[in-house]
This record gives C-alpha cells, sequence and structure tokens, in this order.
C-alpha cells in the first residue's frame, strides 16, 4: 500500500500558516504572562490587602459608659444589660414556624423580618429583630431554646436612669449618632448606629463617659462564618462622674413641683456646688436609652410647655421684687439712701403725669429700707432706683451676676438681660426713658433673670460676698476608684458692696422670713432661720387683671412666683432660686416649697453629722 | 510477521513520551490543587478523588484511542457525527438540567456531557471533508459554506443548552482548521469582517446574563456583588498570591469560599494564589511544551488527514489554556471555559485524554509507510 508523498508536500504547504498560527499563540500566552506579572506583582500589594479585606471582620465591642453618682455616692445612672433579640438565617430551616413562635409571645414585624432575612448577604451573620426585649420576652425565648435553633440573644449595655424623670435636665440623655455629628466627631472613633450624650451631662461630659470601644478581629469566610477570632482588644470603660447633686434633695423638690412648671436651683453658697437643679416639666431619659420612639419624640417637641427647655439655666423671667436686694445695695453703696432713709408710701409713685402703683393698694406709710425689704414695698424702690438712675443701678446688678452666664458646665445656659441707656439705644434704636428706671428698680420692664443666676446671687449675700462660678461636676474617677481630676471651686467676682451693706441687707432678708409683717413668712421653718426674697413677676401689665383673683386670670397671664434664699442665716449651708411659672405670689406660693427643701437639706446634713459624732 | 513487527515497533518507538509525561504531570498537579480547595475549613471534600477517577478512565480512553489507526476514525467520521448530533438532539429534550443548564446525559450511574466529545467528532469531521475536497489552491469563501454548516448544526445546539463557552471553542476551531487548509487572503478578510459585522446580532441574541458578563469585564466594580463578583474575587485571589503565592492550602480567598466555581472554571485562580507568580509560570510553561509538541505533531504528520486531525487539537487545547487563564485574570468575559486537565469535571477530563491521545496517535504513524 502506497500512500506517501503527500504528506510531505502538505507539511510544505502549510509552513507558513503554521508559523502564524504559532505565532499567534505564542503572543497569546506572551498577553497572559504580561498580565500575570501585572496582577502578582505590580498589583500584588494592593490585592493582597483586599484579600486580608476579604477575611478579616472588626466586631466592635461596645465600651461600657461611665457611670453618674451623686455627691453622696449614690449611684444616679448606670448600665443595665438589654437583650436583643437576634437570628442567625443560615441556622434557620423553617422561618415562618419560628417567627411565629416567636410573634405569639414578642410583637415583632415578622414581615419585616423576612424582607430583611432575604436582603441580608450575609447569612452567618446575625439579625436583630428586637432591641431590648423585656424580662418575660426574655424568658419565653429562654424557656423555648430548644425549639428555636439560630434564635439567640445578645446582651448589650443599655444606659440607665435609676430616678427616671428626676434630674432628667441635669443628665441630659443618649440618642444615635447623627450624620452632621458623626462627620465632626470622625477623629474620635465614631460610627454610624452609636449612642452618644445628645443633652445635659451625657453630652456636656461625652468623651469622659464613653470609654473606648474594644474589637474583635475575626476570620470569616464568604458566608459570613466566624472562624477564629485572632485577637481581641476589650473595651475601656468610661470614667465615673461625681456630681455635686443632692439626689435625695433633688427628688424631693421633683416631689414639691408636682403638677407647677417651673424651676429650682440649690447652691453650696460656701463653694458654688449645684445641690439640686429642677426643671418641669420634664422627660424620662429612659425612654431615649435604646432609640426614642417617634410618638415619644414628637408628643415632647410639641408639647407646648417644652419639657426639653432647662428652665434653671435657660428659662429668663424678670426677676420681680428679688431685685430690690440690688436696688438696695446700690442704693446704699452709692449714698442715696442710708439704712435710716425714710420714705413715705402713699400707694404710688409719681413720676410726671404717670403713677407708678405699689403692690399695696392703701401704700405701706413711712418705710424705712429694713421694712422696704421686708414688705417689699415698690414705692421706696421706685425712689432709691429713680435717685440711682439706669446706669447706676445696673452697674450693681452685672456686679451681683446678673446679666450674664454664671458658666455652669452645661450646654445651653442663658444671660438674661440688664438694661442700660446704651443698650436700649443700639438695641432697641431708642432713648432710655426714666419711667423704665422705676419699673426696673422693682425687676420689672426689661430686667430678666435665669435662676440659677438668682440662686448663685443669694448664695453670694448669704458666704459674704463671694460670687463662685455654679459647679456641678465633684470629681472623675475611674471604675477602680482611682481620681482623675476634682474640680476646684471657681470665684467669679465679689459683689464689691461694704460688710456694712450685705450684713444690714442679710438682716432685711431674715426679716422677710421671720418678721411678722414679712413677705416670705411661708418659708419659714422651726429651728432654721431662713433668710429670703420673694418675687412676683408681672407677665403682663393689664388693669383688667389686676384686679382679679390668680383663679379667674387666664393661666398664660398669672404672675410668676419667685423665692430667693439662703439658710442658715448667720452661716449659710444652703441658698436657693424657686420659680413657680405662673403661679401667681412668691410669697404664697414660691417661698413654701423653697422653705421645705431647706428643712429637707439641713435636716439631712445635722442628722448626718450628729451620727458622726455619736460614733466618735 | 517481520514486516508487522518492525510496523509494531515502530509505532512504539515513536509514542511520544513527553506530551504524555506532560499530561500526568498536569493532571497530578491538577489533582493536588483540587485537594486544595476542599482542604481545611470545610467539611473535607473528596472530589479529588472522583478527579482521580476521572484521570484513570481518561488514561484508559487514551490507550484506546492508540491503537485505532486515525484513518479508521477519519472513515467514520460521518457516521460519528451523525451519532453526536443524535445525542445532542437527546440532550436537548430529555437531559439533565443542572443549575439552569440543560448538558447532561445520564445513563446508569454516569453523567455525561456530550458536547465535550463533540469538539472531538467536529475535528474529525471537518479533517474528513478538507481531506476528501483536495481542492487545488486555496479555499474561498463558497467553499466553506458545507463546513461552516457543518459546525453550525452542533454549535447551535449547544449554545442552546446553554454551554456558550463549548459553541465558543467549536467556532474557534472550525476558524484555525479552515486557516490551516488554506483559504486565501480576501475570503479570510471577508470572514473576519463578516464576524464582526454579526457581532451586534449575536448580542442581540444573547441572554442578559451573558451580556452582563461582557459588560463587567469593562467595568467589574459597577456590580461588585452581582456579574462582576466572580472577576473580581478571582484578580483578589491571583493578585494577593504575588511572587512566591500564599502556599499549599493556605490561599485565604479559595479556602474562604471567596473564590467561586474554584475548583473548575476558576482552578488557576486557586492555583496561581498558592504558588504565585513563579508556579504560575512554570504551570504555563508547561502548558506552552504541551502545545509546542502538539504544533509539531501537525507540522510533522503524515499526511493531510493527520496534520488537520492534530491542528484541530492542538487549537482546542491552546484556546481552552489562553481563554481560561485570560478570564480569571479578567481579560476575558466569564464563559465556563475550563482548564485542560487542571479543571475538575469528568466529560472534558476524559475529551481532553482522548484529543491527547489523537495527538499521540498520529505522531505514532508518522513514519509507518517509510518501512
Amino acid at each position: 500500500m502506497k500512500i506517501g508523498g503527500f504528506g510531505q508536500n502538505f507539511s510544505e504547504e502549510i509552513k507558513v500558516r503554521m508559523l502564524v498560527f504559532t505565532l499567534f499563540i505564542a503572543v497569546s500566552f506572551s498577553f497572559l504572562i504580561l498580565r500575570l506579572w501585572y496582577l502578582q506583582v505590580i498589583k500584588s500589594d494592593e490585592l493582597r490587602l483586599q484579600a486580608e479585606n476579604n477575611r478579616m471582620r472588626v466586631v466592635p465591642l461596645k465600651a461600657y459608659r461611665g457611670k453618674i453618682f451623686d455627691r453622696n455616692g449614690r449611684e444616679i445612672i448606670s448600665n443595665r444589660p438589654s437583650f436583643n433579640l437576634s437570628i442567625i438565617p443560615e441556622y434557620i430551616k423553617d422561618i415562618d414556624g419560628i417567627l411565629s413562635l416567636i410573634a405569639s409571645e414578642v410583637n415583632v414585624d415578622t414581615e419585616k423580618i423576612k424582607r430583611e432575612i432575604k436582603n441580608s448577604s450575609t447569612p452567618f451573620q446575625s439579625i436583630v429583630i428586637k432591641k431590648d426585649i423585656s424580662w418575660d420576652e426574655v424568658a419565653f425565648i429562654e424557656e423555648h431554646g430548644l425549639d428555636l435553633p439560630g434564635v439567640f440573644l445578645e446582651i448589650e449595655p443599655m444606659r440607665n436612669y435609676l430616678y427616671g424623670e428626676t434630674g432628667s435636665h441635669i443628665f441630659g440623655y443618649l440618642g444615635e449618632i447623627t450624620r452632621t455629628q458623626l462627620e465632626d466627631l470622625k477623629t474620635l472613633d465614631y460610627r454610624l448606629g452609636d449612642f452618644i450624650g445628645q443633652y445635659g451631662i451625657e453630652k456636656r461630659y461625652e468623651s469622659i463617659l464613653k470609654g473606648k470601644r474594644g474589637s474583635k478581629y475575626v476570620e470569616v469566610d464568604a458566608a459570613g462564618r466566624e472562624l477564629n477570632v485572632f485577637k481581641q482588644i476589650d473595651p475601656d470603660f468610661g470614667y465615673n462622674l461625681y456630681l455635686t447633686i443632692d439626689i435625695e434633695l433633688q427628688e424631693e423638690v421633683e416631689k414639691l413641683f408636682e403638677g407647677k412648671n417651673g424651676a429650682v436651683v440649690a447652691i453650696d453658697p460656701k463653694d458654688g456646688s449645684i445641690l439640686a437643679m429642677v426643671s418641669k416639666p420634664s422627660f424620662n431619659p429612659n425612654m431615649f436609652a435604646g432609640g426614642v420612639s417617634n410618638t415619644y419624640w414628637s408628643n415632647i417637641i410639641t408639647d407646648e410647655h417644652k419639657p426639653l427647655q432647662n428652665r434653671a439655666i435657660q428659662g429668663q423671667y424678670p426677676p420681680g421684687s428679688v431685685f430690690k436686694i440690688v436696688t438696695a445695695a446700690a442704693g446704699l453703696e452709692e449714698g442715696v439712701i442710708t439704712p435710716d432713709t425714710t420714705i413715705d408710701c402713699h400707694g404710688y409713685f409719681k413720676l410726671g403725669k404717670k403713677n407708678y402703683r405699689c403692690w399695696r393698694k392703701g401704700g405701706h406709710g413711712r418705710m424705712d429700707l429694713r421694712n422696704a425689704i421686708i414688705q417689699s414695698c415698690d414705692v421706696y424702690f421706685y425712689t432709691v432706683g429713680f435717685r440711682l438712675g439706669i446706669d447706676r443701678l445696673s452697674r450693681y446688678a452685672f456686679g451681683f451676676g446678673l446679666g450674664s452666664p454664671t458658666d455652669v458646665d452645661l450646654e445651653g445656659e442663658k444671660t438674661g438681660l440688664i438694661p442700660t441707656e446704651e443698650w436700649k439705644e443700639s438695641v432697641k434704636g431708642e432713648p432710655w426713658i426714666l419711667g423704665e428706671t422705676v419699673s426696673a428698680s422693682i425687676g420689672q420692664g426689661f430686667d430678666l433673670v435665669t435662676p440659677i443666676q438668682l440662686a448663685n446671687m443669694l448664695a453670694a449675700v448669704g458666704n459674704g460676698g463671694t460670687l463662685y462660678k455654679p459647679k456641678i461636676i465633684w470629681k472623675v474617677d475611674t471604675t477602680d476608684g482611682k481620681l482623675i481630676n476634682k474640680t476646684d471651686s471657681k470665684i467669679k467676682g465679689s459683689l464689691s458692696v461694704s460688710q456694712k451693706t450685705l450684713d444690714l441687707i442679710k438682716d432685711a432678708l431674715h426679716g422677710v422670713v421671720s418678721d411678722q409683717r414679712g413677705t416670705g413668712r411661708a418659708s419659714n421653718i422651726k429651728g432654721i432661720e431662713v433668710a429670703g426674697k420673694t418675687g412676683t413677676a408681672q407677665v403682663i401689665r393689664m388693669a383688667e387683671i389686676e384686679e382679679k383673683n390668680d383663679e379667674e386670670i387666664p393661666y398664660e397671664f398669672r404672675d410668676h412666683a419667685w423665692f430667693a434664699a439662703f439658710a442658715p442665716y448667720e452661716n449659710p449651708m444652703i441658698a436657693v432660686a424657686v420659680l413657680v411659672e405662673h403661679g401667681g405670689h412668691g410669697g404664697s406660693v414660691a417661698a413654701p416649697i423653697a422653705g421645705k427643701l431647706i428643712k429637707n437639706y439641713i435636716d439631712r446634713i445635722s442628722n448626718f453629722k450628729s451620727q458622726i459624732s455619736n460614733l466618735k | 510477521m517481520n514486516n508487522k513487527g518492525i510496523l509494531k515497533y515502530q509505532i512504539i518507538s515513536n509514542f511520544d513520551w513527553v506530551i504524555f509525561g506532560l499530561t500526568i504531570i498536569i493532571s497530578v498537579v491538577g489533582i493536588f490543587t483540587i485537594y486544595s480547595t476542599g482542604g481545611s475549613g470545610g467539611e473535607p471534600s473528596r472530589i479529588y478523588i472522583k478527579q482521580i477517577y476521572w484521570i484513570l478512565y481518561g488514561l484508559m480512553a487514551m490507550l484506546l484511542i492508540l491503537f485505532i489507526d486515525y484513518h479508521s476514525l477519519e472513515k467514520l467520521a460521518y457516521i460519528l457525527y451523525f451519532v453526536i448530533i443524535v445525542v445532542l438532539i437527546m440532550v436537548a429534550v430529555s437531559g439533565k438540567t443542572v443549575s439552569g443548564a440543560r448538558r447532561w446525559l445520564s445513563f446508569a450511574q454516569f453523567t455525561f456531557q456530550p458536547s465535550e466529545l463533540a469538539k472531538i467528532v467536529i475535528i474529525i469531521t471537518l479533517a474528513r471533508y478538507f481531506d476528501d475536497k483536495k481542492i487545488r489552491g486555496f479555499y474561498k469563501i463558497r467553499d466553506l459554506i458545507t463546513p461552516a454548516i457543518i459546525v453550525l448544526i452542533p454549535a447551535v445546539l449547544i449554545a442552546k443548552q446553554p454551554d456558550l463557552g463549548t459553541a465558543v471553542v467549536i467556532f474557534f476551531i472550525f476558524i484555525s482548521m479552515s486557516f490551516l487548509i488554506g483559504i486565501n487572503i480576501r475570503s479570510l478578510f471577508i470572514l473576519a469582517g463578516s464576524a464582526i459585522v454579526s457581532l451586534p446580532f449575536l448580542w442581540h441574541f444573547m441572554k442578559d446574563y451573558q451580556k452582563s458578563r461582557i459588560l463587567t469585564l469593562i467595568n467589574p466594580q459597577a456590580d461588585p456583588l452581582g456579574s462582576g463578583y466572580h472577576i473580581i474575587q478571582s484578580k483578589i485571589a491571583i493578585g494577593s498570591g504575588g511572587y512566591m503565592g500564599k502556599g499549599f492550602m493556605s490561599g485565604t480567598q479559595s479556602q474562604l469560599n471567596f473564590l467561586p466555581e474554584k475548583h473548575t472554571d476558576f482552578i488557576f485562580s486557586v492555583f496561581a494564589e498558592e504558588m504565585g507568580f513563579i508556579g504560575a509560570l512554570v504551570l504555563i510553561a508547561l502548558y506552552i511544551i504541551l502545545i509546542i509538541k502538539g504544533i509539531d505533531v501537525v507540522y510533522h504528520a503524515r499526511d493531510r488527514s493527520g496534520s488537520l486531525i492534530a491542528g484541530g487539537v492542538v487549537s482546542m487545547l491552546a484556546f481552552h489554556m489562553i481563554f481560561n487563564i485570560g478570564m480569571t485574570t479578567g481579560m476575558f468575559p466569564v464563559v465556563g471555559i475550563p482548564l485542560p486537565l487542571m479543571s475538575y469535571g469528568g466529560s472534558y477530563l476524559v475529551t481532553t485524554f482522548i484529543s491527547i491521545g489523537l495527538l499521540l496517535n498520529i505522531k505514532m504513524r508518522r513514519f509507518v509507510d517509510m518501512g
């Protein structure tokens, strides 16, 4: 059989084509090798990093926020374990059955959960289906553990305000970090979903309280299953804060204030420590701890009484007759009156064609300074203020700490307003009118103060003239009790009045409470010498309502009731300012509250002291 | 007797041990790589054992092919072609569907993809057709109409399964063999031109997922969790291997399942991740030697039919290698084209062994007539 010859011919024939074919394959392989070189040599570092990112997951470990204690070491705010109901979709076979079993006890949105499961790309990663479930629900889940494969409870710390609404304006609340905050706080390692202080001390001292997040580095596979832990950095506890607040006193005041709106500030005159600070109405910070519900939030922000406002530092009210303390001091210091200067009160002060009326219709008769303070005679102080002129009067008001912030370490303090001629020119664009001086001398007209300013002023009067910066943080501790920082008392200034003037005023303020005719008799307490001053701040001046009883006047037109005091009169331990919004007369409404809270505080302190001495 | 003895001796002495050796070496590398993909982490995987069995079946098929003179196969070409068309129609009608593709035929416990075997049948059929024709000079377009139809019928049946990868391979075999037999330059350009013109039509007939795979090639980040996922993860796997690789069974991308289809279409990514650039170069070198040896067979075949069959086999093998590695490195769209001797999968492995057996077969018989 002869076939031969043809093969050789064909070999010759395809020589060129085979060369082209070989070249084509050679070029193709060259491209592959270049490509591999590009990926494995040039881009290697970048792609290795991506491979690491693929398999490493950093699981954040929540830090324990620092606790907050009162001046006596009582725990006010702590953290409680909160149970989040979670599922790992991959471990669940019968999702409908399991969800319906859960739904029989726990209120969950099964449709929403099913949607979330469907959208989850990593079936081994847990999904929280309900946050912070109740104890009953926890018990139910635990009890049915065997019937609920893939369902488990995640524990995380939850802020716990042990006294509920008490002191809510001081302590504030937590809230989920907003996007703007996240941008601002980028350097401080916050993430979306974190809860941070959004109000009060929680906000102001966020950096001290927050602690440090820990992290767990885990290896995961493509399905999100955690395979092993590379390393774990435990979270750090936040620092504990000790406040100057006396939580028992705080509670007592809140109780006394039930059903009323207004504010109370109690200060220790010896160093400016705030003992209590109440603002009503208030809110419950526990409602915010796990994320505030829409209904609660909208209730709060639409409430016409504005429960989020801290009236103690943000409420600005005319001081009313409490301001007479300033007028008296200015008058004496400037020499427009002496302690013995007498003025006849006929029930009004005549300026030009206008009569400025005294609160007592028939007038007080002949008054000296002491009696004028005790009986709060308007005409006497109209006269003094008139003699002083607004600028001299206001200079003393500023000196007493009014018209400027006290610099208390809380957010959003308001300054109040003490008018001067210049102020009116520049702000209102009108010249000062003499009649406005008359109004200002009894704390009406333009004058506005905050409760904390008045409390601080009374503390200064009581302690002999030293004006402190009110302090609310006593000290900062670590969890194991190591002192980090202790707040020193800061002196803001002195009242710059002579000792004689101060003594005179203190004596008169004592008379306000102790004298038979004193306007603050209602604050009188057996065994404790209280000194104070009432005030009734007019909300609106209308002839038709002035004649009426309080009950007949619409709520929003009723006067604000003030009482500012310190006690014991000789060596004061506490200074307070009580404001009852639309409460009517200071003497009848605010003074009794002040009396009770002073008694509560001083009784407990002396009990404590006597127990100590008994021990010795 | 003597004559016959010498013939036998010559056939055996012409056995190409290099081609055979390379085939075995690459297959063993494949077994280890597949072993690695099923390694740590998940439950122990036994697929590498299955792969060993398939290699053994493949070796048997290869041995069988060696004893059949390729001329006899060529004579049977049209019968084989008819049978494979019937089988492909059977697949279309009653084939087994796995993850959306109807590609498998099962008898007893075996499942088989006839489309793989179809590639070899098409090679032999085309060789037979070109051999019969014996046109003087170069082929023109109209001379290619009949062979085009021969290729198109099975290609369409396979593309419908859908198995776009194999259809593309068949098309490439057709081009290569036509080129080998010799077409005039004008016809070559017309062919290339009409291929380009038909692209938009092809695009029109493609399924959405196929379109998205091509778009993904242009910008993988457009849909990193969807169609871009394969390419991105494969590039990460290969690139993160660096020069030296992460070591056997230490590739995080494959061990932690970030790499999809890791033991089949993306086996090269696994290898490159664990063995690095150096390892990948060595593997590619093995493939290149195999192809060079194949080209040698084409060139030195005893006759036209030998050259044509060997040419078809070599172009098929080369195309699989180039396209698969190009795909895993993100140069080509993701179409399921496995890597010869490495990718897990019985039908393709056995087909590869048979095709290499054909090369050996042709080479062994190159000097037969000289005796």
